[in-house]
């Protein structure tokens, strides 16, 4: 092409010096871009690894069912998982202490997770025991959440066990079982 | 008085040892990372504040979503030989090939009569087969025979305990999961994990 070709004419016309470029290219952005995703790979491959929520079921022992640990009533607390993210808790045997309607979260389950356990903890001097029981209208969201909050307001004693009918019909009369 | 020259030194270094590190490690950290694979069934799990990580073998997942339960397990050989004694079990024979295939699938959930022609189709077309999950009734229980023989193929192959965990959908309801735990139960496994995610 003529447009191409200008360069040359323009010299004295002696020979034609072929500069000699240099090999050296600046790595610069190269490492910043090789960093970059060095960064990038580390982060994602460390933070998508799953989480493992350890749970120690109650063993189901269907021989000998008398051999179970009786805790005193009266420093148990029984939840009961209804629907709508809602749950129903009381202390002691159920139909004898005023059952209460909550909801999972920071103002609600823990805060009463927290002050019964130190209530618990001042008048007999143990630990607090959980009952946990989901009903069938619960998501299996509500058991992780309610075992989470198990995990943050640092009960150890605490227990998944099956709901029974006197109880499924008391979250029915609190309208939490849809 | 002659002044003396103080010499300026060039601020660019030589890169390219740098450029060889990085490159190298970038390949380590791809080459390493393991490609997310897709579940079979949408599952979205529950969050919580707890950090510990699950270990990498020896570990089996039970995906649960929309009602059906899904089974994987780690490590080719003990996939493999999971598969040949629940063959034996179900008096199917699988081909070397079928096992190869099977080692590298993950979240299989396909009753044991339908195994021989899953395994069988394109890879394109078992993509798009909707696997209607592994049967959990009383009648059938595959999921409890599955269960039990990734164990006994991991104390065989790995002289380990198999881990078992969950991986449950945060919007499955209660009852398919305390099937699931149940069925565990029943065979004396009373301690599993539950697989959640960071709390947002």
């Amino acid at each position: 092409m003529a447009e191409l070709d200008t360069s040359s004419k323009d010299g004295k016309g002696g020979k034609v010096r072929s500069k000699k470029a240099s090999t050296r290219v600046d790595l610069t952005a190269m490492v910043d871009l090789a960093f970059l995703l060095i960064t990038f790979f580390m982060l994602t491959t460390t933070l998508n690894k799953p989480q493992a929520m350890d749970l120690a079921m109650p063993d189901k022992d269907e021989k000998n069912k008398d051999d179970q640990l009786a805790v005193a009533a009266s420093r148990t607390m029984t939840i009961l998982l209804g629907s709508d993210n809602k749950l129903e808790w009381y202390i002691g045997e159920p139909g004898k202490s005023a059952p209460t309607v909550e909801g999972y979260g920071k103002n609600d389950i823990r805060k009463t997770l927290i002050e019964n356990s130190q209530k618990v903890k001042q008048s007999f001097g143990k630990d607090m025991f959980v009952i946990i029981k989901p009903s069938d209208k619960s998501v299996y969201k509500n058991m992780v959440d309610i075992l989470d909050e198990m995990h943050i307001t640092n009960i150890q004693s605490y227990g998944i066990v099956d709901i029974s009918q006197p109880e499924v019909d008391e979250l029915k009369k609190q309208g939490i079982y849809q | 008085m002659p002044r003396v020259k103080i010499k300026r030194k060039s601020t660019s270094t030589d890169m390219t040892a740098m450029c060889d590190v990085a490159f190298l490690l970038l390949t380590f950290f791809i080459l390493t990372a393991k490609p997310k694979t897709p579940d079979p069934v949408p599952v979205d799990v529950p969050g919580s504040t707890v950090t510990v990580k699950l270990p990498e073998e020896n570990v089996a997942t039970l995906i649960v979503g929309s009602g059906k339960v899904f089974f994987d397990i780690t490590g080719a050989n003990v996939r493999m030989q999971t598969l040949e004694q629940m063959g034996q079990k179900y008096s199917t024979t699988f081909t070397q090939e079928e096992k190869t295939k099977y080692a590298n699938m993950q979240g299989v959930g396909v009753p044991m009569n339908q195994m021989k022609q899953y395994l069988d189709l394109e890879s394109d077309k078992r993509e798009a087969f909707q696997q209607p999950g592994i049967p959990t009734d009383s009648v059938s229980n595959e999921l409890f025979n599955w269960i039990r023989e990734a164990r006994i193929a991991t104390k065989a192959l790995n002289g380990a305990e198999l881990r078992l965990s969950i991986k449950g959908n945060s919007k499955e309801e209660y009852p398919t999961i305390k099937k699931v735990i149940d069925i565990l139960q029943k065979q004396k496994v009373n301690k599993f994990s539950l697989i959640t995610s960071l709390r947002k």
